[in-house]
């Protein structure tokens, strides 16, 4: 099995702009009300979900939780059509019918957007089941966070998943924190890794604000798995930046905490490291941003015009066939 | 037609639709060396293999959540619960994840998955074991929710909720595994749509409108009712959703009268539905306050005695039946 080729650094970083620009215009589009419900945001961890698509091909399965927007638009969901799904839109990844925690792109292989902690990660064993069934050698990539480690769904599904050797990778997203409690104050264990040697799962530790590093490692993997269908679990060490959703101050942490992680930008240490190298210059840099700031702006106005779904035809929704009860 | 059990026609449905389409698999606790804890999988292992029927660890929520995701790629997962009871520890996938997916991806994901296995109470199993849970997943949008009574139903209906697009819930009547009855042979394609319900009994009086366990019940209280010159029609419902509005109308509409008995409890129970769309819709028809006869409002006592006491049975649905025909 070949590794694809590398993908663009700087389209990479170019993605991960794109997301920070994306959520903080739906920061504000939220306190201006045109955003409905619970909204996490996934500033501070950019590098985690790029650095994972990276690695993967387009059509391996891509699954998370319900910090989801920056899934959908790494893996190619246009800013459009999350920011209409925001805006409760028909235009929208969803139809405006499942919202922030909702979002799912089939042609793209984005299959959730899953707001029930933990209980995407059966869904992901389905998905790698089926891989399997058909002998492809597709890789599912299953997001989830610190907080869907101690739930039940997470444990059967990793037994399930080591049993019948699935080909899928546990990625958790630890940013330290499950909504307020920290992962001090919910886990037995000393390192989150951990869980996976209890089913026999190999496990590492990835620094999350290092881009190049969640790309090699997870190639590695995926790359393994592709030759031999069994699973992976990486702890991947992240940061966001804001609350556990717009309505939290986040007060259970400190400030010192924060700015730590802020000097630790994946952003800008990828920046850095790419201008260091001569492919990136101040300029371009610019230019990249600019136009990831033009984007979401576009994506807003586009979001505002978009018609909602008609009333009517809600039931076409509830059951395929339009078989009414 | 031949006379078989209600425990072969199932296996006979499972074996048809896994040879018909590969993308079907069989996916439960004990389902394939030991052959089904009711012997339902009986030799299908054996036919089709380890890829497909395939053992799980004691996980409902673990290996319901696969089938979901499964079915989100284009399988079509069948899932058994050793019973439903246990069925209540994968309540999240099979409410939450199952029939929302459709809606919440705005139409792009259909779970074409079908939840089968044993439902009602059995006996003397306790309170744990004897959850009829039909009124707890019809009340989720979204989930198609079946409840056979006979070898014939039994075959048909799985057959249609293996093809359906849709989360399907085929609840089998634990009690009824042995019992026989007439099916087509097996070379003749035997589908019943959901939501069609049908009438075991001609009858002018009374209507019995009643689904799985409570059917047999219905049938011999019927010939009961024979000799004191009540003539009850007895309509199984077959399905519960999509519920056969037309059929029950029509049947109340004839005799005038209806007696609802249902297998569940009585509160927010299948009944409480029927009723109410009766009185909605043909209010008129109704020459006596409709009746319904359900479980008592307990958890399921483990006592022979105080069990039977709190289930449906002939005397209790007799006495109804008196008292809407005023006899």
């Amino acid at each position: 099995m070949q590794r694809p080729e590398p993908r663009d650094e700087v389209e990479m970083l170019a993605l991960m702009l794109l997301i920070r620009r994306f959520e903080e215009r739906a920061s504000q589009q939220y306190q201006a009300q045109k955003i409905g419900g619970f909204c996490h945001l996934y500033i501070g961890q950019e590098a985690v979900v790029v650095g994972a698509v990276a690695a993967g091909r387009d059509d391996d399965y891509v699954i998370t939780a319900y910090r989801d927007h920056a899934h959908a638009l790494a893996r190619g969901t246009s800013a459009d059509a999350c920011m209409a799904e925001l805006f409760g839109k028909e235009t929208g990844c969803s139809r405006g019918l499942g919202g922030s925690m909702h979002f799912f792109d089939r042609s793209r292989h984005m299959y959730g957007g899953h707001a029930i902690v933990g209980a995407h990660v059966p869904l992901a064993a389905g998905m790698a089941f089926a891989s399997k069934y058909r002998a492809e050698d597709r890789v599912t990539l299953c997001f989830f966070g610190d907080g869907a480690i101690n739930q039940g769904s997470f444990h059967e599904a990793l037994n399930l998943i080591a049993l019948y050797k699935l080909p899928v990778v546990l990625i958790c997203e630890n940013n330290l924190f499950a909504m307020g409690t920290s992962v001090k104050r919910s886990t037995s264990l000393k390192q989150i890794v951990d869980r996976a040697e209890g089913y026999d799962i190999p496990g590492e530790i990835v620094d999350g604000m290092n881009f190049r590093e969640v790309r090699d490692k997870l190639a590695e993997i995926v790359c393994s798995i592709r030759k031999d269908p069994h699973p992976a679990f990486v702890e991947i060490r992240t940061y966001r930046y804001r609350g556990h959703s717009m309505s939290d101050p986040a007060s259970y942490r400190t400030k010192d905490e924060l700015e730590k992680y802020r000097l630790d930008d994946p952003i800008t240490r990828l920046r850095a490291q790419l201008t260091r190298e001569g492919k990136l210059t101040n300029e371009k840099f610019d230019q990249i941003d600019k136009h990831a700031k033009e984007t979401v702006l576009a994506a807003v106005k586009f979001a505002e015009k978009s018609p909602e779904l008609p009333l009517e035809r809600l039931y076409d929704y509830t059951f395929i066939n339009r078989a009414k009860p | 037609m031949r006379e078989i059990t209600y425990r072969q026609a199932l296996n006979e449905a499972l074996a048809e639709e896994l040879e018909r389409d590969p993308n079907v698999f069989l996916m439960g606790e004990e389902v394939a060396e030991y052959n089904g804890a009711y012997k339902v999988s009986q030799g299908l292992l054996e036919r089709f293999g380890p890829k497909r029927i395939i053992d799980t660890p004691i996980s409902e929520n673990g290996f319901a959540g696969l089938g979901v995701g499964a079915a989100m790629v284009g399988l079509r997962p069948i899932i058994e619960f050793m019973t439903f009871s246990f069925s209540l520890v994968a309540f999240d996938q099979v409410v939450n994840n199952a029939p929302n997916m459709f809606t919440m991806s705005g139409g792009q994901f259909n779970i074409p998955i079908t939840f089968r296995g044993p439902n009602g109470p059995a006996h003397q199993l306790g309170a744990t074991h004897s959850h009829a849970t039909e009124p707890l997943y019809a009340n989720a949008p979204g989930l198609k929710v079946c409840t056979p009574a006979t070898p014939r139903d039994a075959k048909g209906l799985l057959k249609t909720a293996v093809r359906d697009d849709n989360p399907v819930l085929v609840l089998e009547a634990e009690l009824l595994y042995s019992s026989k009855g007439m099916v087509e042979p097996p070379d003749e394609e035997l589908l019943i749509p959901l939501g069609e319900a049908e009438v075991k009994r001609e009858g002018s009086d009374v209507s019995i409108i009643c689904y799985a366990q409570t059917v047999p019940l219905a049938l011999a209280v019927a010939a009961r009712l024979e000799d004191e010159d009540i003539s009850a029609e007895i309509l199984d419902l077959r399905s519960i959703k999509p519920l056969d509005e037309k059929a029950i109308f029509n049947s109340v509409a004839k005799t005038h009268r209806a007696v609802i008995v249902e297998q569940d409890r009585p509160f927010c129970g299948v009944g409480a539905e029927i009723c109410y769309r009766i009185q909605k819709n043909i209010f008129d028809e109704l020459d006596a306050p409709i009746v319904r006869v359900s479980q008592e409002d307990v958890p399921m006592p483990y006592n022979e005695r105080l069990e039977k006491a709190v289930l449906p049975n002939a005397d209790k649905l007799i006495a109804a039946v008196k008292k809407v025909c005023y006899a």
